[in-house]
């Protein structure tokens, strides 16, 4: 299951990278332009998945989306491993008051459905690449804070630590050497979860209006785009960026029950020895 | 009766900590709105308004008041059910979320029976059917149904069934222009409670789409949640001790273990209430189905901040009692809860 995650995200990596220089090189048409083209037309020779209202190409505006879509994502996971981590050991490490206010914090902001509170945030910062990222940022830190504290917390009175603090480590030193190499191991099966997660918010953001600039061809506000032409039979509009994202979040999908199944195994056998 | 003191003594503790929860969300909402980069008056107004009536749109959100003052007063409003008014229409928010709450409702309800019927059959039948295969397939489905986009998938189907096939009507909850009962807004109870079967008729025609699409994508995670409690329960010791006395395979599954895989499938359950409205908010817009998430859309394109707020506020407050609620069922009909 690792294996088809990977080979998936690696034809949407070379996708991402390569479309930019096909369309460059004039491979591609512009994903903008569409003044010259025929208006919905089906899929043909000459737009192999037809064009859309403005008679823009569904095919390249598709490819396109998957860079935009990826480096929003991993900004955003990113930027919640950033925050979520440090701050995790920090609250599990210190305990008391500081603790139990952030603890409070997060899990209110954990309460709040997913879309709902990035939808919030998309609102009041506006659209934009860097706002989408923040959006889905502020969604997932609590989810690693939680993970990371919480095992912090428990592996704050084992006895490595106890030693470490006797022979005089300080406080930075302890958490930076010793805990957060131990709470760690958990981050990537939920980095990737949090990935395929964060395609659909995106593309729910995309969708009702919130994600990226109207100059940035994206698979949400296509697919929101094409809602108006689906009473009339046009599919095409449709089909190709919503395969695209399923196949995008499959792929991240994929990896994470993948890990997931090998930190088993490697627990199983730790406990075994 | 020990149990019956403890059970009492957890009801309590968590009911408490349902207003400060509650009051956490709010203060977190207000936070927000206050410390989001921008103004929100440039935000409603745009930026291209004159100064006079930006003034007089600060002094109509009570912008001008000291910022503690104005956190009270927003507390004081939200504990008595004020929720402000609407900036276009001059409603208050309170009345216009209450009127297409009910329709947001009733699609979720009928979602939920459908997922949990398809979750059951499916995890049941891998669960049964040992072989590998079927257990991958289960697995598939699980990740599959998880990683459809909602909109998406809610797109295919009306092309699917309402544009190709003509079966069903393509969204909406009524033909425009049918006649509506002044009732609960719960269209199925009240067209049953007025005895008009062609009005439920229609009701009923309108809501298997959508309900099936947002049931089969919340399936899957029915359907491997029993299957995962279903194996757990099935390597017990008492399911050996029923096998060794020659109890049938089905009966065993039936009988002996699904009571026991059943409730902790209502904790996830309880979970997915929350990625339920994300995935509904999605499927009510292509649907145009004139629930919740029209009126978000509505408001976001709008710029109407109060019933932007009126909305998370009203969502998070039934998200937190559903959770509260399905934790204390548990707990009272489950004596192996441990609280």
């Amino acid at each position: 299951m690792l294996r088809w995650g990977l080979y998936l995200l690696a034809i949407y990596l070379l996708t991402a990278f390569l479309t930019p220089l096909f369309i460059k090189f004039g491979f591609l048409p512009e994903p903008q332009e569409g003044l010259g083209n025929p208006i919905y037309s089906p899929p043909s020779i000459d737009h192999w998945c037809g064009t859309d209202r403005l008679g823009r190409d569904v095919c390249v505006r598709t490819l396109e989306g998957s860079r935009v879509a990826i480096i929003i994502v991993l900004l955003a996971v990113t930027l919640a491993v950033i925050i979520g981590i440090p701050l995790g050991i920090l609250s599990g490490y210190l305990g008391g008051m500081v603790d139990r206010v952030i603890v409070l914090f997060m899990e209110t902001l954990y309460t709040i459905p997913v879309l709902l509170l990035s939808v919030v945030i998309a609102f009041l910062l506006g659209r934009g690449i860097f706002n989408a990222a923040i959006a889905l940022c502020v969604v997932y830190t609590p989810q690693y804070f939680r993970v990371v504290r919480n095992q912090t917390a428990q592996a704050k009175s084992e006895l490595y630590v106890e030693a470490a603090r006797v022979i005089g480590a300080g406080p930075f030193w302890i958490m930076g050497k010793y805990l957060l190499r131990n709470v760690v191991s958990s981050v990537p099966v939920l980095l990737t979860l949090n990935a395929a997660d964060a395609v659909l918010v995106l593309g729910g953001l995309g969708f009702l209006g919130l994600g990226l600039p109207e100059t940035i061809p994206e698979w949400g506000s296509d697919l929101n785009l094409a809602l108006d032409a689906v009473p009339v039979g046009i599919w095409w509009t449709a089909l190709f960026p919503g395969i695209a994202m399923l196949g995008l979040v499959l792929a991240f999908s994929f990896i994470g029950e993948g890990l997931e199944i090998i930190v088993n195994l490697n627990e199983l056998n730790e406990s075994n020895t | 009766m020990n149990r019956a003191r403890s059970l009492t003594k957890y009801a309590i503790s968590r009911l408490i900590s349902l207003p400060i929860m509650l009051w956490l969300i709010s203060t977190l909402i207000f936070v927000l709105l206050r410390i989001a980069p921008g103004d929100p008056v440039d935000a409603i107004l745009g930026n291209r308004a004159d100064q006079v009536t930006r003034e007089a749109m600060r002094t109509k959100l009570g912008l001008d008041d000291p910022l503690f003052h104005q956190y009270l007063n927003f507390l004081n409003d939200i504990l008595h059910g004020n929720l402000g008014t609407a900036l276009n229409t001059q409603e208050p928010v309170r009345k216009i979320i209450s009127q297409s709450l009910p329709a947001s409702i009733e699609l979720a309800l009928a979602a939920i029976l459908i997922a949990g019927f398809i979750g059951f059959i499916i995890g049941l039948t891998g669960t049964a059917k040992k072989e590998s295969s079927t257990d991958f397939a289960g697995r598939l489905y699980g990740i599959v149904t998880y990683a459809i986009p909602p909109f998406w998938a809610a797109m295919l189907i009306q092309l699917i069934f309402a544009v190709i096939l003509g079966w069903l009507p393509i969204g909406g909850r009524l033909p425009a222009g049918t006649f509506i009962y002044d009732g609960s807004g719960f269209l199925i109870f009240d067209s049953i409670k007025n005895g008009d079967l062609n009005l439920l008729q229609q009701v009923i025609r309108h809501l298997i789409l959508p309900a099936s699409t947002l049931g089969l994508l919340l399936s899957g995670i029915f359907s491997r949640s029993l299957k995962i409690n279903l194996d757990k329960t099935l390597n017990m010791d008492y399911i050996e001790a029923a096998k060794s006395r020659g109890i049938s395979n089905s009966r065993i599954i039936f009988f002996h273990a699904l009571p026991n895989a059943l409730l902790p499938v209502l904790t996830i359950a309880g979970l997915t209430v929350a990625s339920l409205i994300g995935g509904a908010l999605l499927i009510e817009i292509t649907f145009s189905w004139p629930g919740i998430a029209m009126l978000l859309q509505e408001a976001i394109s709008q710029r109407d901040y109060p019933i932007v707020q009126g909305i998370v506020v009203v969502i998070s407050i039934l998200v937190v009692s559903i959770g509260l609620f399905i934790d204390l069922l548990i707990a009272f009909i489950d004596p192996r809860v441990s609280y």
